[in-house]
């Protein structure tokens, strides 16, 4: 066991657990942020996808140890302050089936925004193709992010 | 799950109408106790605040449930959308069968939720009418409010339901009229998107009581094995570790204070497992039964003619589909408190009755001693009918004696799933000089789920193909025989079922004769369906004339009599499942010896369509999912083990594969049918057949990148 001082959503959380636990059952279990989801639990189906100094990081994959000191935004923080251009988008685009991927494919989305404003759609294929959906959202999920590049993409 | 339980419910969907009304209707007395709360039916509370509740009495796996069903209700109700709540029913004995599957929650609900509004707008409207001793037909519903156009009066719903409530329920309602609608039909958004866009969505695995334990189980890996003993001393080593104990012959749950520190308790566990009688069961000898098997005569599930016995040239051919595997985003869990002598559970259940008839019996309790409530599911796709996890969940918090949430990994979901039969298909044809067949035989050789389950199998007919292997085609002679084989692999109802397997086989092999005589496949299928005929197929009656317009609608808009890009090639398949009538025109280019596809069009006949938007999706997803089951999706044994384990083994379609979807519902205000699964089935033969226009290689068994 460790004592871990994380920076989550603008936020000092100090957690006490072991260092090689990925990030996402800290996020889970221990700060009940539940908005992270476990899909695989090898960095294969992106539902954890969190970002970590801006990057788009698998959770499910990354000890815990290895983000101490760094800035982690879950979408819980992406949407602190009023809905993000691109959970609207989403909402527009009804997006959504069962939901459970989509935290992960906004916060994929969210990454590639920050980079690239306004995406082509082979950069959105390169940026999404890591975020599985089993409800076969994609094509909605390129629509909702033109939409949210079109309204200026990161706020 | 239960005996019959499916079955009962798709049958009732079948003869949608009446039946399921009956015993739905609740007490409706006013009382102090409930606070003035006008509840005319199971389904509906209105408040003298004006809320109006609907109650939902299916699962939301994605499907979207909770928005289309309340707008059939609110339709009837003349209610004001926006002030709609909805409210996720638990196991009740209120709804009937509260099966999610088989297509079938708008097609089954479309009555009951259609009189339970239509009864309390009724009643409202004479609670107004009396209320202003004027006649009732001066009176009419609008927006949550009921109007007396002559003097400019309105009353809101919530300022009426305590006259109502006083009321005599009618029995007898009048109906609104297609031409009516203002809420049916609508592309209104989904009353869900934005908790889940936002990640505050409850899904069963994030549910969490205070105290909650968590597990991880260890399974035999070996299909129908147990465990011979089992060392703890390492598991219990890991800090946070709680418990570590055999909760059945077949599995050790390690619990723990956190997800992380159970899956380490698992890691370390040391299980000595007795393999039992399938320790050398491989593919190999599971198709080599179906091939078995096929030399036995089976129950006839449709007959035309006399089809031995029509002359002309013979044409056959043998198609073979492999197991495959749901695989839903979410993994399978359940939240468990069991409290001696009752027991609550927080289940991602597409069947909550079953839920709680699985459970009980598993931890001595009777079925009312168990609460199950339905939480959000990240998907179903039918893996979510069986409880396994539920069970589980419900063991573990006895042995513990405190509340418990069981996790499986995706490794545990790929190995220890339930799977869509493995089957073989013999199709043959015998056709005329104009060459055009004059005889038809598909012979389906496949274990049966519900077979395997102990489920009644009347005739030795599985219970699920009447709804999933119905004939497309007119034909003068015509035959689907069902040969039922055994395996010991687990077997369970994947989206669409049957469906996929059938429509595989035929529509592949109508593409075949077309082919072989030199006809244009779309054109070849047409003049199959040519002459308006009605099929009847157990309790369906199908329509040459329904599916020929679906058919011509999809070829239109995928502008079939055109030329395509160079390298580019089409294919089509038409079928029929659920009681809904389905056509797929698919462009494909191939790259390196592999298909990509560009674009499907998909044109549905579905009766009246209620919210044009979650269609849409249901197809898109259909047809994603589908491409993925047609490319790659294969579940292989060796040494009696599941060898696939994750999304690398077993890979979905990503983005990079998916192609534009272009959906179109034939115009319609027939009775609603389904729509969650009937476009699966066309995808892989449409397809395949595209590969053959490509490339003159005809794939006859799935998947197409193992083929």
């Amino acid at each position: 066991m460790a004592d871990i001082t994380l920076r989550i959503n603008g936020s000092e959380r100090k957690v006490s657990v072991s260092p090689e636990t990925p990030l996402l059952w800290v996020l889970r279990d221990t700060l009940e942020l539940t908005g992270t989801k476990f899909g695989c639990g090898a960095g294969l189906c992106g539902a954890c996808t969190v970002h970590v100094d801006g990057a788009a990081v698998r959770s499910c994959s990354t000890p815990v140890a290895q983000v101490a000191g760094k800035v982690v935004m879950t979408i819980e923080g992406l949407g602190a302050n009023g809905l993000h251009v691109l959970q609207q988008a989403w909402i527009a685009e009804e997006v959504p089936q069962c939901g459970y991927c989509q935290t992960g494919q906004i916060m994929s989305a969210a990454a590639l925004l920050a980079k690239t404003p306004n995406p082509t759609d082979d950069e959105i294929t390169q940026a999404m193709n890591g975020n599985l959906c089993r409800c076969g959202t994609y094509e909605r999920i390129r629509k909702a992010v033109h939409r949210a590049a079109g309204n200026g993409g990161s706020r | 799950m239960s005996p019959l339980s499916r079955r009962e419910f798709v049958a009732a969907g079948a003869a949608a109408g009446a039946g399921l009304v009956v015993g739905f209707y609740l007490p409706h007395k006013l009382s102090p106790r409930n606070g003035g709360v006008f509840s005319p039916n199971a389904y509906l509370r209105i408040t003298p605040d004006n809320k109006v509740t609907i109650v939902v009495a299916r699962s939301e796996m994605g499907q979207g449930v909770r928005t289309a069903l309340p707008m059939i209700l609110a339709e009837e109700l003349e209610a004001d959308w926006k002030q709609i709540e909805i409210e996720q029913a638990g196991a009740s004995t209120l709804f009937g069968d509260q099966t999610t599957g088989g297509s079938a929650s708008i097609r089954t609900t479309w009555d009951p939720m259609r009189k339970a509004g239509a009864a309390a707008r009724e009643m409202l409207i004479s609670a107004a009418a009396l209320t202003w001793s004027v006649p009732r037909s001066t009176c009419a519903a609008e927006n949550s409010r009921i109007k007396h156009a002559a003097s400019g009066r309105s009353l809101s719903y919530g300022e009426l339901v305590g006259k109502a409530a006083t009321l005599p329920i009618p029995t007898d309602v009048p109906l609104k009229q297609s031409k009516d609608y203002k809420i049916v039909g609508q592309r209104l958004p989904r009353v869900d998107s934005p908790s889940k866009v936002k990640g505050e969505a409850i899904f069963g695995i994030d549910f969490r009581i205070p105290g909650m334990k968590f597990a991880l189980l260890s399974r035999c890996p070996v299909i129908g094995g147990k465990v011979a003993s089992f060392d703890d001393k390492e598991s219990k080593k890991i800090s946070g570790v709680s418990y570590v104990g055999k909760i059945s012959d077949s599995a050790v749950a390690v619990v723990a204070d956190s997800v992380w520190s159970a899956m380490e308790g698992r890691r370390v566990l040391n299980v000595t497992w007795d393999d039992g009688p399938n320790k050398d069961l491989n593919t190999a000898a599971v198709m080599a039964s179906l091939k078995q098997a096929a030399s036995k005569k089976g129950p006839s599930l449709f007959l035309a003619g006399e089809p031995t016995k029509a002359a002309g040239r013979r044409i056959s051919a043998e198609y073979e589909l492999p197991f495959m595997a749901h695989a839903p985003m979410e993994p399978g869990n359940c939240t468990a408190y069991y409290q001696g002598t009752k027991c609550e559970l927080w289940a991602p259940t597409q069947i909550p009755q079953d839920c709680r008839d699985s459970v009980a019996p598993a931890i001595g309790l009777d079925p009312d001693q168990v609460k199950v409530n339905v939480t959000l599911m990240g998907g179903g796709f039918g893996r979510r009918l069986e409880h396994d996890y539920a069970v589980e969940a419900a063991l573990v918090s006895k042995a513990i004696n405190a509340p418990v949430k069981v996790i499986w990994t995706r490794e545990d979901d790929m190995r220890f799933s339930t799977y869509r039969p493995a089957s073989l298909h013999q199709l043959s044809a015998t056709v005329d000089g104009s060459g055009f067949p004059v005889a038809l035989t598909h012979r389906i050789i496949s274990p049966s789920i519900s077979g395997q389950k102990g489920q009644p199998t009347p005739g030795n007919v599985d219970p699920d193909l009447p709804d999933e292997a119905g004939p497309v085609y007119g034909l003068p002679n015509y035959s689907v025989e069902y040969v039922m084989s055994e395996t010991p692999v687990p077997l369970g109802w994947m989206r669409s079922v049957y469906a996929l397997q059938a429509a595989f086989a035929l529509e592949s092999f109508i593409d075949e004769l077309a082919v072989s005589e030199g006809k244009d496949p779309l054109q070849y299928r047409l003049h199959l369906l040519a002459k308006d005929q009605d099929l009847q197929y157990f309790t369906t009656t199908w329509h040459t004339a329904r599916m020929r317009a679906v058919l011509q609608l999809a070829a239109e808009k995928a502008g079939w009599d055109k030329p395509l890009a160079a390298g580019h090639y089409r294919g089509v398949a038409c079928f029929g499942s659920f009681a809904s009538y389905m056509a797929e025109v698919v462009e494909i280019t191939m790259e390196n010896g592999e298909p990509r596809v560009h674009h499907v069009v998909a044109v549905v006949d579905c009766g009246q369509v209620v919210n044009p938007s979650i269609l849409e999706q249901q197809i898109q997803g259909g047809i994603v999912y589908a491409l993925g089951n047609a490319l790659r999706a294969k579940i292989t044994i060796e040494k009696g083990r599941v060898v696939q384990g994750n999304f690398d083994d077993y890979a979905p379609v990503r983005m990079n594969e998916t192609p534009v979807v272009e959906v179109y519902a034939v115009p319609s205000t027939e009775v609603p049918t389904g729509i969650g699964e009937p476009s699966v089935p066309p995808l892989a033969p449409a397809l395949c057949n595209a590969i053959y226009a490509a490339t003159k290689k005809r794939i006859r068994a799935l998947p197409i990148l193992n083929s």
